[in-house]
């Protein structure tokens, strides 16, 4: 799957567009972004250039941090939104945000009857029908969607293969179906169930759904001149095509005091993981699954409480390093900055972590300040992390890491790559059956190099990844 | 000058977030007869994103032309033509 897509670009480009007015100080100027974007005589995506603009204006307030949910007065500017982000003092939940103006309010009754429809004399898509929900119109068959349960039966008969399945695209790609529409058919997302995991926001062709973003909360202390340290993921690796030093440098360029991998909080996990594997096997445990995954935790709180048990009690990787981090450097501030949408709301629970920033959200950044990684001249990390820990950025890697650690048990072990509405439902029979005593777990399919919000295309991180674990 | 067509796919950063990153999966979307006629490369910044004041980044070159906004259609195209294909 290709990352790029229109609706990416836009929020990129409107990424670099606030952060650029942030860094030459003419946020004044951020109400123009709308009409600078979409100009009157320019092309549009949607109905018209207004349409566009208002999106832009939500997005925008996304990226401001806002929830656009809580909008009270339209009329309210985005200067205002501006400047009460820069006053925000603390991160507020919930990370996500629907744009409900932006959503295209996909159509409800998922089966639909095509031109292809012959309006034939056998007609076995009516016969079929256990809801007597399809009836003939001028010579071709249509469905009733208030009769009609999408049970798909009239799709598999029909001859002509007229009939089509038409999904909600955010409602499809959730894997606990967190995501439904309202009265006025609407997207609503229900916080007691969602997993933060990002597939939604990935998913949807309209890009209604936004993270909270908090880049003005960081160009702030960087403005201000506080120290601030990166705390950068394993799966920033092969993400801007230089090396690991020369990222390193480019934080700095920015404005970072400190830079550390969170791959050596990793290490951490993969050594105390291991400890605790050999522990439950020996008091006879069944099985232990990973816990780095943070939108893998948050299902099996929310989804699988028959599987909380098993789920290492392990600290993740961003918690061990965001730990380190604040004893090194207590006075600075510290920025998880990664590919994922569920470690902005695991960072909530811990107080070590004060930012979160999206890989996306560095690159809009490094380009607003016309920082170019690769022309940086590479700087050492005060702590290297090791082979194991550098893993954990695909799937696969963290399997890896417990077998090099662990000693004297047999590792049985099974990756779930991916998760998905049959992996979730898979999942809940782990406990009574499963013929591996270690399970590791990815809530994007290829891991975190595949995550919501990565740069490169997963394919090509994957070789970049590899060929630094394994050089030569 | 081994005669082949020369692409060159900026991997500086503008052109990298904004799309260049997937131009490199171009080597797996050529024609099996144009593959040896082709050479690849990811280049630093070739400046185009520095110069032009209306960022339309990701650039390519292929042989002399550079192409802005590239994409694998764009880029196909241009290989083609110079392949004397079009």
């Amino acid at each position: 799957m290709n990352v790029l897509n229109n609706a990416t670009l836009i929020r990129r480009e409107l990424l670099i567009r606030l952060s650029r007015l942030f860094l030459d100080n003419r946020m004044d100027a951020i109400d123009r972004v709308p009409l600078e974007m979409f100009p009157k005589d320019g092309a549009s995506f949607r109905c018209c250039v207004y349409k566009d603009r208002a999106m832009i204006k939500y997005r925008l307030m996304a990226l401001l941090g806002h929830r656009i949910e809580e909008e009270t007065d339209e009329l309210m500017p985005l200067t205002e939104y501006a400047r009460q982000a820069e006053e925000r003092q603390e991160v507020e939940s919930p990370i996500l945000t629907v744009i409900d103006a932006a959503c295209s309010a996909c159509v409800r009754s998922n089966y639909y009857i095509t031109d292809a429809c012959r309006g034939c004399v056998a007609r076995p898509c009516i016969t079929n029908c256990k809801k007597n929900a399809i009836r003939m119109e001028k010579g071709r068959a249509v469905i009733d969607p208030d009769l009609c349960v999408n049970c798909g039966l009239c799709k598999n008969e029909c001859p002509y293969h007229a009939i089509i399945f038409i999904p909600v695209p955010c409602e499809e790609a959730c894997p606990v179906d967190a995501i439904t529409k309202d009265e006025n058919g609407k997207e609503q997302i229900d916080y007691d169930k969602c997993t933060f995991c990002g597939k939604c926001m990935r998913a949807c062709p309209f890009g209604a759904i936004m993270e909270r973003s908090q880049i003005i909360d960081i160009l702030k202390t960087l403005r201000d001149k506080k120290p601030l340290t990166a705390m950068v993921a394993p799966a920033i690796i092969g993400q801007f095509s230089a090396e690991l030093g020369q990222m390193a440098a480019a934080l700095k360029k920015l404005g970072f005091e400190h830079v550390i991998e969170v791959a050596v909080g990793a290490d951490m996990t993969a050594e105390k993981e291991s400890h605790e594997f050999v522990e439950r096997m020996k008091r006879g445990d069944k099985l232990m699954t990973t816990s780095c995954c943070p939108a893998y935790v948050e299902t099996v709180k929310k989804h699988i409480p028959e599987l909380a048990p098993f789920v290492s009690e392990t600290p993740s990787p961003m918690r061990f390093t965001a730990e380190k981090s604040r004893e090194l450097w207590p006075d600075a501030k510290t920025v998880f900055i990664g590919p994922c949408v569920a470690k902005r709301h695991e960072s909530l629970s811990d107080d070590n972590v004060d930012y979160v920033m999206s890989i996306e959200e560095l690159g809009s950044l490094f380009i607003a300040a016309g920082i170019d990684v690769q022309a940086c001249e590479a700087e050492e990390l005060p702590y290297a992390a090791h082979t194991n820990g550098r893993g954990f950025a695909a799937t696969g890697g963290v399997t890896r890491a417990i077998e090099n650690s662990v000693h004297g048990v047999e590792v049985k072990a099974e990756q779930i790559d991916g998760l998905s509405k049959q992996q979730v439902r898979a999942l809940k029979r782990y406990p009574q059956n499963c013929a591996c005593n270690f399970v590791e777990v990815m809530a994007c399919e290829g891991g975190c190099i595949a995550g919501p919000a990565v740069i490169n295309n997963p394919k090509l991180a994957k070789r970049s990844l590899d060929k630094f674990l394994n050089p030569g | 000058m081994s005669g082949k067509i020369r692409v060159e796919i900026c991997t500086g950063t503008t052109c990298f977030v904004m799309g260049g990153a997937e131009l490199l999966l171009l080597e797996e979307n050529l024609p099996e007869h144009l593959k040896d006629q082709v050479e690849i490369t990811g280049t630093i910044c070739m400046n185009h994103c520095k110069s032009n004041p209306a960022n339309q980044a990701p650039y390519v070159r292929v042989n002399d032309k550079v192409i802005k906004k590239a994409d694998l259609f764009k880029i196909l195209d241009e290989i083609k033509r110079c392949a004397g294909e079009e």
